[in-house]
């Protein structure tokens, strides 16, 4: 090798640039979503009095925008700068390269645009709309295919462990969000889910879950394996732990996402998967916090000084304390508790707070400076961005436990008589008033260290002189490479497509194992016989309530507590579910669960209540909904839903999309001269009526099968 | 029906066995693997992210 000439090459700096300032442009505007979203669940006003910022519609905003935008552009600054770097080549295509930048930046946009117009599909973190959808799988393959290019063209024979990650990340993600995201669309922004029921929680969980994995974990361990060492100046700690930790933690993550679903209508046997494999995730989530920890041994002088440092500590830290509470979370006992409480918001927010944000910041705070020639402008605004960060996270986390445990011992609890101590779930939501209060200040102050870095980062660039391309030489790879007594993974990771097959049957197995009897064996559904299709009024205000995001703060999945059943009504089976497209089992309530809600109040009782809820429920945070009454509904593609429907093999009558129309206007009537009796005039044909319509028939079937 | 019901349950169980079998044969291959790796290889890996101001060295395993 030593007879092959030296090629040069160039590192492009400039999409580098560009992700990491859209990092933190979207980040502030994810993080304020956040804080106005926050401030809603103590002041209902908060909601500015319109639907299109209405918590339900912008806590999706709020999801997307830091999840996709802030921390998706931070992987991307992150991979278009070490990537290159470690294969001694630049990025594949230029092209390409823009190509993703500009398509992830207008899907962004879309997403800023439709959330809160309502345009959803309401599955958590993939709520957008199957154009949008689409346009996420071109722009991700391109970034791919981009990658793979990249490994093909490299000069460095073997891929460091982070281009593992990145890899492991792209396939995944790709086959995740392929799979949920599967829908039969209605029209150009509608679509309904191709499943149902329990099937479409299992898929939306493994998918969650995954997600959390895929992009908010592996990409960001690849980013970890580069930045800190190069921070640190020292190699990562062990190396052959990080190989161990890699196959561990992607072939266990597949496994995990039942653990979403415990105690729910979920077949038992994927409900102990979920929590055994949970569990022994904590081995290799646990093994790359201590890689990344010890690879500080003997610098931790350093950590005292350096922002940058600082920031990866933490983030790190964060890091093992998420994915100790993960596997805790997942025993059923503990789930009990957290699940529908505040506990997994404070849980989501020590990983996305903490290891995700505070990784970016210290990635960027390194990064910034060597891309523009200079300094950081001011190491001491950056080591109050770190400060207000960390008081940030301790102002969210701790109060959102103290909830949570407050909230859940007050619902369990049962007076002398043997009744609900607090019959009314209001009086346990008034209770957590000061602790939402606590919670958005924390977030104000994570935000506004945001804010102080963007200024940081714009006065660093304007001091400096910006490096649009960096040179580079290396020798070529040799062909015909084939040393002799070579083990097998060494030879793996120099055969990059063979590599990512590997990696790709090691997330298959579990997603297969997991989703394909669940879809496949009807006996996992049982059916109701009782339990019929809804009907064409109520298919309308099931699509009202999506649209409104109800399901942000209401489950409809009433788990077998006695404090559950005591409060809601009869559990909830996974049969009553079959005609759910999608299922809205929610994963938080900030309001009572709806399911056995059909009813329980008169018509008239829902009016003024969705009018203004306090009239109704003194001191309530639900936020009023007067455009309700107001709204026309629209039913114009009642026809194409029928039709869309039974293609999904919904059981309507063949025909019926020609007579759903009347049937609707039939129903409305009824409910509309029912409220006139009441004394409540409205027209049949308003939102309102046809969201009564649906709640009233919420959980109902059962009750006409005992009644028979 | 009543037999398609019992197979598919016993589809159900041995599902999860058979991969949770792969995943541990794979887990322990790889350990081995990673205990007999020789060093300068892993000196090599380990030092790729620490390379990038320097010429490449023809050392290159």
């Amino acid at each position: 090798m030593n007879d092959t000439m030296l090629e040069r090459f160039q590192y492009d700096n400039k999409i580098v640039k560009y992700f990491g300032a859209a990092t933190i442009i979207w980040g502030v505007i994810g993080m304020l979503v956040g804080v106005l979203a926050a401030t809603q669940l103590f002041l209902p006003e908060a909601n500015l009095g319109n639907p299109y910022t209405t918590f339900g519609r912008i806590r999706p905003l709020h999801t997307n925008a830091v999840i996709f935008a802030f921390v998706g552009n931070a992987i991307f600054a992150g991979v278009y700068y070490s990537m290159p770097r470690l294969l001694k080549a630049p990025m594949w295509k230029k092209s390409l390269s823009w190509f993703h930048f500009y398509g992830w930046q207008i899907i962004i946009l879309a997403a800023v645009l439709t959330l809160p117009l309502g345009l959803t599909s309401s599955k958590e973190y993939a709520e957008l709309e199957w154009p949008i959808d689409i346009a996420i799988a071109v722009v991700w393959v391109a970034f791919g295919v981009n990658m793979i290019g990249t490994i093909l063209t490299r000069r460095e024979r073997h891929m460091y462990v982070a281009i593992w990650f990145y890899l492991a990340s792209f396939i995944t993600v790709a086959v995740l969000h392929i799979v949920n995201s599967l829908a039969l669309p209605v029209s150009f922004l509608k679509s309904y889910s191709a499943y149902a029921g329990v099937q479409d929680a299992l898929v939306q969980w493994w998918y969650g879950h995954n997600a959390v994995a895929f992009f908010l974990t592996t990409p960001f361990l690849g980013l970890m394996y580069y930045f800190l060492p190069k921070a640190a100046n020292r190699p990562v700690y062990s190396y052959k732990l990080s190989i161990i930790h890699f196959w561990s933690l992607i072939f266990l993550y597949m496994w995990a996402g039942p653990h979403h679903l415990l105690y729910t209508s979920l077949p038992e046997w994927a409900q102990v998967l979920g929590t055994v494999f949970s569990v022994m995730l904590l081995a290799p989530s646990w093994g790359g916090m201590v890689n990344g920890l010890l690879t500080l041994r003997g610098a931790w002088d350093k950590v005292t000084n350096d922002p940058v440092l600082k920031f990866m500590v933490v983030a790190i830290t964060a890091y093992g304390m998420a994915t100790f509470e993960g596997p805790m979370l997942s025993f059923k006992n503990v789930s009990a508790i957290a699940h529908y409480t505040d506990w997994i918001v404070a849980h989501v927010h020590i990983g996305g707070l903490g290891w995700n944000g505070f990784l970016t910041f210290g990635m960027l705070y390194w990064m910034w400076p060597r891309l523009f020639k200079t300094t950081i402008y001011s190491t001491k605004m950056a080591n109050t961005h770190f400060w207000l960060g960390v008081l940030g996270i301790i102002f969210y986390a701790l109060p959102m436990y103290v909830a949570a445990l407050t909230q859940f011992l007050m619902l369990r609890e049962f007076d002398e008589m043997g009744k609900l101590a607090y019959g009314n779930f209001l009086q346990t939501v008034v209770e957590l008033v000061p602790m939402y209060m606590l919670r958005a200040f924390g977030g104000l102050l994570y935000v506004s260290g945001a804010i102080l870095m963007g200024y940081n980062m714009f006065k660093t660039a304007q001091q400096g002189t910006f490096v649009e391309t960096e040179e580079d030489s290396a020798p070529a790879l040799a062909k015909n490479y084939n040393p002799r007594g070579e083990f097998w993974h060494r030879a793996w990771e120099r055969k990059p497509i063979f590599f990512a097959v590997l990696a790709t049957v090691a997330i298959l197995i579990g997603g297969i194992v997991e989703i394909i009897p669940t879809i496949l064996v009807k006996s996992n559904v049982p059916t109701i016989s009782s339990v019929k299709p809804y009907t064409a009024l109520e298919l309308e205000g099931r699509d009202i309530y999506i649209k409104n995001g109800c399901v942000g703060c209401h489950s409809q999945m009433i788990r077998p507590f006695r404090f559950e059943t005591e409060r809601y009504g009869e559990y909830s089976k996974a049969g009553e579910y079959v005609y759910d497209r999608p299922f809205l089992w929610g994963s938080k309530r900030t309001g009572p669960d709806l399911h056995r809600v059909g009813g329980k109040y008169p018509d008239s009782w829902h009016y003024f209540h969705m009018e203004d809820p306090r009239s109704m429920s003194p001191g309530s945070l639900m936020p009023p909904y007067p455009w309700l009454v107001t709204n026309e509904l629209d039913y114009s593609d009642l026809p194409a839903k029928i039709r869309t429907m039974q293609k999904l093999g919904v059981p309507y009558p063949e025909g019926y999309d020609e007579q759903a129309v009347a049937d609707l206007q039939t129903q409305a009537a009824g409910i509309a001269t029912g409220l006139k009796d009441a004394g409540v005039e409205v027209l049949p044909n308003t939102e309102i009526v046809a969201l009564i319509a649906y709640l009233q028939r919420l959980g109902t079937d059962i009750k006409v099968s005992s009644s028979n | 029906m009543y037999k398609e019901v019992l197979r598919s349950m016993e589809n159900v169980e041995i599902f999860p066995i058979i991969s949770l079998v792969i995943f541990v044969l794979f887990f322990i291959g790889m350990a081995i693997w990673a205990l007999r790796v020789p060093k300068d290889y892993i000196e090599h890996m380990s030092s790729l992210p620490m390379d990038d101001d320097k010429e490449l060295t023809d050392k290159q395993p």
